[in-house]
């Protein structure tokens, strides 16, 4: 494949190569540079400032608070996630009645695969409007459904005790089905026999799948937490349109914040991407650190 | 369970002493088990059916009995959501931009992905680098100057603007996992192609672009969903003009006018019009679509 290949790699190369260094590459550098000025918005001028932003986001009680509910969101999503992932996965693959046959499949499997994966082809904003009316204080589900056994319901979103959960609740729900239909997968490359020995040798299933199932998972295993991680750091659509960070700040996330300080009622260009290099780098040591911990030797079957 | 009524006998050994309680306990499990499941299948689907069920009842019935069913069909409230609030509109639009926006996604990708898996040149590496480390940068970061780049381009609030960026955005998971998808294919039949006398462009256009069919589904169907499910830069680039917008804008403004005008049914039934398409279009797919979305993920 030598001659006259330049002709076909020139044009299939530089149309892709101009639009992706035109819209991607040239933001994410003059973010950079915009992030060490104090650029007030449409007209005003930027003026370097070097890293005064930084010093200012430093001391920053809502960008900290913001933080502390992205930190919360980053314990606890991907655990509970791929904890419920893996569960639903392992009762689906492995549920179903032992006979001489060995391990199989739950009935209705493939029923229930295709229903847990729904959350996963609706649009965010569909899931955070939908929730909103699910938690809503008169008329929603879940307030009417506590009335009628006849306990007391909270606000939910309305209150900032319980907002914050509430939110947490809608991120785990819409990641599962997808976590249980991707571990299943990898579940289905794993040579029954193993299962079957394991079972033989009369372990519980609870010891299957912690020292079974999840070392074979290993790379998929990780490969969740690293998503979970950088949407657990992210969440800002679910946030911004079920409570906008409120009430009093309890949901707020930093990605709102950053929004708000761009978009909001003050265009805060400079100061709003600081929290975005910010953002970048607490999101890249997140990947990279959950990856290094996570490492472990390669499992292949033979 | 029948599990209990397995022959000890076929097992003489001291293990079967041990065996028994195990047994019971997968059989105690088994029970369990469809219980859990049955519980999360609930959990997702509620919420779904009670949308699409309030659709068809009017205030009055969503107010008073949220659980009950509709005492008749109203189908106007999907009038007043299609027409009155312009979810109609909505969904055309967002249909002419992901159509334009994926098509040339596909066609950026795969051209460059087919690049780079197939043709060696001076600085292969680096370029397929530039690309594949646009993976690890959240759209966030590029926010601010990206709203004043498409602005000074002059795309602001218009969909060319949009399709070029979610395009833009797609091009690094798109080469990266076509380029992966190009080099599975065999180099024999592309050599006695050219042999044959076959251009480099005709053989990428009859030879080896159909030869990518599964992967270049795959691909298309995981950014049909992220862009027709994209928010964030509508929000942001397409902001005037509400015309113009997107179906998740749409909604959103469906959403925020009923907190002021109690429409609840109107607003279940702008719900249900963007929800149902994607559902049928998914269990019709199933299979395609959650090959697609968990390639996506193991990137």
């Amino acid at each position: 494949m030598k001659h006259g290949k330049w002709p076909l790699i020139v044009t299939f190369l530089v149309p892709p190569v101009l639009l992706y260094v035109f819209f991607v590459v040239s933001p994410y550098f003059q973010a950079f540079q915009i992030s060490t000025t104090d650029w007030l918005g449409y007209s005003a001028d930027a003026n370097p400032v070097g890293l005064a932003n930084f010093k200012t986001l430093w001391h920053d009680d809502y960008v900290w608070n913001a933080l502390k509910n992205n930190a919360i969101l980053l314990g606890l999503v991907p655990v509970l996630t791929i904890v419920l992932g893996l569960f639903f996965a392992t009762m689906l693959a492995m549920g179903g009645r032992k006979g001489s046959a060995g391990v199989t499949g739950v009935r209705g499997g493939a029923l229930y695969r295709t229903v847990y994966f729904f959350p996963q082809v609706l649009s965010v904003v569909i899931i955070a409007l939908l929730w909103k009316e699910v938690y809503h204080p008169n008329k929603g589900l879940l307030t009417t459904a506590l009335h009628g056994l006849g306990l007391p319901a909270p606000t939910w979103l309305g209150d900032p005790a319980t907002a914050f959960w509430c939110v947490l609740a809608v991120m785990v729900w819409s990641n599962v089905g997808f976590y249980v239909v991707l571990f299943g997968a990898a579940m289905s490359a794993v040579p029954k026999e193993i299962y079957e020995a394991v079972l033989l040798d009369g372990a519980s299933r609870f010891t299957t799948l912690r020292r079974v199932t999840l070392p074979l998972l290993w790379d998929t295993v990780q490969v969740a937490w690293v998503y979970l991680a950088i949407f657990a750091l992210d969440g800002f659509i679910l946030v911004q349109l079920m409570t906008n960070g409120g009430p009093n700040f309890s949901t707020d996330v930093i990605g709102v914040r950053m929004y708000d300080t761009a978009f909001g009622s003050e265009t805060k260009f400079g100061y709003a991407s600081a929290i975005g290099v910010v953002m970048f780098f607490l999101t890249l040591s997140v990947a990279v650190l959950s990856l290094r911990i996570g490492r472990r030797e390669r499992i292949e079957y033979s | 369970m029948t599990t209990l009524d397995q022959p000890t006998a076929t097992a003489p050994n001291p293990v079967t002493s041990g065996d028994r309680p195990v047994r019971r306990e997968l059989g105690v499990a088994n029970a369990l088990s469809h219980g859990f499941l049955l519980l999360w299948g609930l959990l997702t689907v509620l919420p779904l059916l009670w949308m699409f069920i309030s659709s068809f009842k009017t205030n009055g019935e969503i107010l008073a009995d949220p659980w009950g069913l509709p005492g008749a069909l109203h189908l106007d409230n999907w009038a007043r959501a299609w027409t009155g609030a312009h979810i109609g509109r909505y969904f055309l639009n967002s249909l002419v931009v992901v159509t334009g926006s994926v098509s040339l996604t596909m066609l950026m990708g795969a051209t460059a992905a087919y690049v780079f898996a197939r043709y060696e040149f001076r600085g292969r590496q680096v370029v397929y680098y530039l690309f594949v480390g646009g993976l690890m940068f959240p759209v966030f970061l590029a926010l601010v100057p990206l709203f004043f780049v498409v602005r000074n381009a002059g795309l602001f609030n218009t969909w060319l603007g949009l399709i070029l960026v979610y395009a833009a955005y797609s091009l690094p998971f798109t080469v990266f996992f076509l380029t992966a998808f190009f080099r599975t294919l065999p180099t024999s039949v592309a050599e006695a192609a050219l042999v044959d006398g076959c251009g480099h462009f005709r053989l990428f256009f009859r030879v080896m672009l159909p030869m990518a069919r599964p992967g270049m589904i795959s691909v298309a169907i995981f950014n049909f969903l992220s862009h027709w499910n994209q928010f964030l830069l509508p929000q942001v680039l397409l902001q005037g003009d509400a015309s113009k917008w997107m179906l998740a804008q749409g909604l959103f403004a469906l959403s925020v006018s009923q907190g002021y005008a109690g429409d609840y049914a109107r607003l279940f039934a702008g719900l249900s019009i963007a929800v149902l398409p994607v559902l049928a279009v998914y269990v019709a797919f199933q299979r395609q679509v959650q090959a697609g979305l968990t390639a996506g993920q193991l990137k």
